[in-house]
């Protein structure tokens, strides 16, 4: 039975089973809400195999070339503890997600949602476990494409205009980066990040595709100023959509930002470390602040987002004295913001669905009916203002940590204003909790389903607070810090 | 596997899990619920009791568990952090009991105790932490179990308390993490040692060791209600009465002051912290806080903000004993924290029962309550004079040990500050005494509960009459052996100074 389990190609698993499923929803649609959530759970134990298989059998990376094809014609796929931490993320909210959709949706709908969320699935696995940079620009052009289509699901004007931003946004941030990847391969003649890692130099063209792909990818990221699509998409995407963007669509693009940095670029610029630090510094003010002064609950979670996604690029420029301590602090954050995040946007939509709007003022009544949902945004909120126990409080401590130990200031002020924002716009919704309003009646049915994929999320989050250890062995981030630190 | 390790844990869980199944209990399950919340307070006060024999005995109890690379969630009994396990497990068990009366029928019940024994599993952790991480984890814990309770009857007034609540709690909260980060940073440990661990850090770090107190004490005085982090507490009277009793006069504000000291003494050590010259100023913002909340208690009308700004008052008297660097002060300080623990919440449960049963919130209402209200008036006229400290009443003691220790030391300025606050205390307590005792009553009470023959609800009399014997019995047998008194004692002797 272990030996069947180790034997087992995971990585494979990951990226064809949501592409097979995906296409058999698409052909017989009954079948679609079951295969899905099956797929879903499959995608868990998958990545608990790959992430076993690393662990004992390949010493913290994993490569394998598709067909025996390996750089520079054919496939080849790539694991470590980068990829691991992605894929973690990716199956753990693909399950809540998934089982949040089963009620969610009405048929009409879900006929089309069930194909574009697992090809979206096979999209951003695929991009975790590419080796190369073109098969990075190919997941993420359609993991853009699916993520734009399920934004457009909802229908209506909001939607459409959302989605439409959203489409013009993702395309050009695509469009820069494969520039970047052709000025790369005109360069050295080859797409595979490892042969590039050993080639690349601080030549123009080198620079000019860093620029390309950076601002590509941090469009995508949404890091401000480069945020101005995502509050819209974000808020005016169905429930389970919103919560996928947020969670993990745009840490994609903060993977392949993150991935070339530690293997290409980051030996090569200082200065945009700095940068990167200072727009993400930014961003966790900026965000913070209009969540505060939005009047709509999912607009406020998703400047919510814009600001935590500020804390990730904090740890660029802290990384260069201490990678290991600071990609720790930022596999936490990722991965706790990625649960919060999406458990808070599923109880915003269990309240949308109930009270038939999201107006943060007159929510009193209607959470006072959804008790589930209001603990769910209530773990949620206190893993995102990073306060104990939660996951977020771990990755607050680990960076805040790193950033007293180089003395930077600068940052350590902004993440301790950034907390006390994030506890200002947290309790602005928490407070209507125990308001005696009259009780709303109901516009649509909330299932309990609903409730507690939500709050599972949520409680997730939390629990990332206690096992912080064993999580970050797990992970094995010393691995993909090592390899950078070589190059250097 | 040894049991040891693992009953400090259990007394932390012995309250969590029972509140995380009342959360999901139906509202009208009144019985099951009332089982699980004494189940759980007995189970607790029995593994207490068990430490408290095994500790005298010099037996190890503690629990640790991983939290972070290099940091371990530590949970300890030791003399401080029993004494302070057995106030708030104690006054929990009467508090409960009051609690199921004064709530009796109204709404969201299951809601309140659920939050409730949250709040006592924090006070709990705060109490056995082991380090300044696992300390902040409780106490950030007890900020989020505590504001439910504060909103709980979700009134216009209730949400703007604890909006103010908040707003104090969390800028604290992010002091303290700030602190500990950056304690952590330099001395790579933050484990709660018997007269401090950061003795041994050279002079480049002075600077940098003082802003570090600095966060932290501002971090734990917003709790402690010192001067000028007192604000939230008088608005925070809102809530129910026994949150009142229990949190404000008991769980949150020493938690506060435990913090301070752990800071003090087992984090800086008294003598690096005198040698920092941090000390003095901390003394001396006590004191000023003493009397400002005297003063201030003496202008309000309104009962539970009397009895709120002398909170703040006499809260600042545990922190003046621990600033005054000697002995003999800080027993009168550390056993301060427990007297004046239970002559609060009697006072607060008394003031509870006359507005659950007459209605009466203003002091100006008080005429000859007594002769209508007789057995809580006498609780509450103990713990009156309790605080202002008359012999034989526990509060006695405390100004005895404070005045001595300022005296051996020779910090004469202290004395003026306790004899200052005490004429402050009779003139803001007797006023009261003399319109319940000696007033006329009115021909009608705004509102008149019947109870049969009693004056009130059993539930709601039996908490302050337990109080306010064991606040004499504590005055009267302050020498028995495990006395608060001997206890603080024995405290100062194993983890304050060398021996």
């Amino acid at each position: 039975m272990q030996d069947m389990f180790s034997h087992i190609p995971w990585a494979l698993v990951l990226i064809l089973l949501p592409l097979l499923t995906g296409m058999t929803s698409f052909l017989w649609p009954r079948s679609a809400a079951t295969l899905g959530v099956a797929t879903a759970a499959i995608l868990v134990i998958a990545v608990a195999g790959l992430g076993w298989q690393l662990h004992y059998l390949y010493d913290g990376t994993y490569h394998h070339a598709v067909g025996g094809w390996g750089a520079p014609l054919g496939i080849a796929l790539h694991a470590d503890g980068l990829s691991l931490l992605m894929l973690t993320a990716t199956a753990l909210v693909g399950m809540g997600v998934s089982v949040y959709s089963l009620t969610y949706f009405d048929r009409e709908k879900a006929l089309r949602f069930w194909p574009i969320w697992l090809f979206l699935l096979a999209a951003l696995n695929a991009l975790f476990l590419s080796a190369d940079i073109f098969n990075l620009y190919v997941t993420l052009e359609l993991l853009g494409l699916a993520a734009v289509s399920l934004t457009a699901l909802a229908g209506g004007k909001a939607a459409l205009d959302g989605a439409m931003r959203y489409l013009l946004a993702t395309l050009l941030g695509s469009l820069c980066y494969l520039l970047g990847v052709a000025l790369l391969y005109h360069s050295y003649g080859s797409v595979d990040i490892a042969t590039l890692a050993q080639r690349v130099e601080a030549t123009p063209a080198v620079w000019s595709a860093m620029g390309l792909i950076g601002i590509g990818m941090l469009l995508k990221a949404a890091l401000f100023p480069l945020h101005f699509w995502l509050p819209r998409a974000h808020a005016s995407a169905p429930a389970p959509v919103s919560a996928v963007l947020s969670a993990l669509v745009i840490k994609a693009a903060f993977y392949i930002l993150l991935r070339l940095w530690l293997s290409l670029f980051g030996p090569l610029s200082e200065s945009g470390a700095e940068l990167l630090g200072l727009l993400g510094a930014v961003a966790i003010l900026w965000g913070s602040i209009q969540a505060l002064r939005q009047v709509r609950l999912k607009l406020l979670i998703a400047y919510s987002t814009v600001a935590q996604i500020g804390y990730l690029f904090l740890a660029f420029p802290l990384a260069a004295f201490a990678a290991l301590s600071t990609w720790n602090a930022v596999a936490y954050l990722a991965l706790s913001h990625a649960l919060a995040k999406a458990a808070m946007f599923l109880a915003a939509g269990n309240l949308l669905r109930f009270g038939g709007h999201d107006r943060i003022r007159d929510l009193g009544g209607v959470v006072q009916r959804l008790p589930l949902t209001a603990w769910a945004f209530a773990l949620a909120g206190v893993s995102i203002m990073g306060l104990p126990p939660s996951g977020g409080f771990i990755g607050k401590w680990l960076l805040l940590e790193t950033a007293l130990d180089q003395a930077r200031w600068d940052l350590v002020l902004v993440m301790m204003l950034g907390g006390l924002l994030a506890a200002a716009y947290v309790f602005k919704v928490l407070g209507y909790i125990f308001t005696e309003a009259d009780i709303s009646h109901e516009t649509g049915e909330v299932t309990k389903t609903m409730e507690w994929a939500a709050l599972s999320l949520a409680i997730a989050a939390m629990v990332l607070g206690f096992i912080a250890v064993p999580l970050l062995e797990w992970l094995g981030l010393e691995q993909v810090v090592g390899i950078s630190e070589i190059s250097q | 596997m040894n049991w040891d390790n693992w009953v400090p844990l259990l007394v932390v869980l012995s309250s969590l899990l029972p509140g995380l199944i009342i959360f999901s209990l139906a509202e009208q399950r009144v019985r099951t619920r009332t089982t699980l919340n004494l189940f759980g307070v007995i189970t607790k006060l029995g593994l207490v009791a068990l430490m408290v024999w095994g500790v005298y005995n010099e037996h190890h109890y503690e629990t640790r568990l991983e939290l972070l690379p290099n940091l371990e969630l530590v949970l300890r009994a030791g003399p401080l952090s029993l004494l302070f396990v057995i106030l708030s497990a104690g006054l929990w068990l009467l508090t409960t009991i009051y609690a199921i009366g004064y709530l009796e029928g109204s709404p969201h019940r299951s809601r309140f105790f659920g939050f409730f024994s949250l709040c006592v599993t924090a006070t709990v952790g705060v109490a056995l932490a082991g380090n300044l991480i696992t300390f902040l984890l409780f106490y950030e814990l007890l900020t989020l179990s505590t504001y439910p309770l504060v909103v709980h009857r979700g009134t216009l007034a209730a949400r703007r308390a604890g909006q103010t609540y908040l707003i104090y709690t969390v800028f604290g909260g992010a002091c303290l993490l700030l602190g500990t980060v950056w304690l952590y940073s330099i001395t790579g440990t933050l484990e709660f040692t018997p007269r401090g661990f950061i003795s041994g850090l050279g002079d480049e770090h002075r600077s940098a060791l003082i802003m570090i107190f600095i966060l932290l004490i501002t971090g734990l005085g917003v709790k402690a209600a010192l001067f000028p982090l007192h604000g939230w507490l008088p608005q925070a009277m809102v809530a129910p009465a026994p949150v009142s009793a229990l949190l404000h006069a008991v769980a949150v504000v020493k938690a506060g002051a435990f913090g301070i000291i752990r800071v003090v003494y087992e984090v800086f050590g008294i003598g690096t912290a005198a040698a920092l010259g941090v000390t003095t100023p901390l003394a001396g913002l006590a004191a000023f806080t003493i009397i400002y909340g005297s003063i201030r208690a003496l202008f309000q009308d309104d009962l539970k903000r009397r009895l709120a700004f002398s909170t703040i008052s006499q809260v600042a008297y545990i922190i003046l004993g621990i600033a005054i660097v000697g002995p003999i002060a800080t027993i009168g300080g550390v056993v301060h924290l427990f007297h004046q623990g239970l002559m609060k919440i009697t006072l607060f449960f008394c003031a509870g029962n006359l507005a659950e049963t007459l209605e009466i919130h203003k002091i100006s209402e008080m005429n000859g309550v007594g002769k209508r209200m007789p057995w809580t008036m006498a609780a509450f006229t103990i713990g009156a004079f309790g605080m202002i400290g008359a012999p034989p009443i526990a509060g006695f003691i405390t100004k005895w040990y404070l005045g001595m220790g300022a005296v051996n030391t020779g910090q004469n300025w202290i004395i003026l500050v306790l004899i200052g606050s005490s004429l402050l205390n009779a003139m803001y307590f007797l006023p009261i005494l003399h319109r319940a005792w000696f007033l006329e009553p009115p021909k009608s009470w705004p509102v008149d509960r019947q109870f049969g023959r009693k004056e009130t609800a059993w539930a709601l009399l039996l908490p302050p009459l337990v109080t306010a014997a064991i606040a004499v019995g504590v005055g009267l047998l302050a020498s028995v052996p495990f006395s608060p008194l001997e206890w603080a004692k024995l405290i100062s002797q194993r983890e304050f100074y060398q021996p």
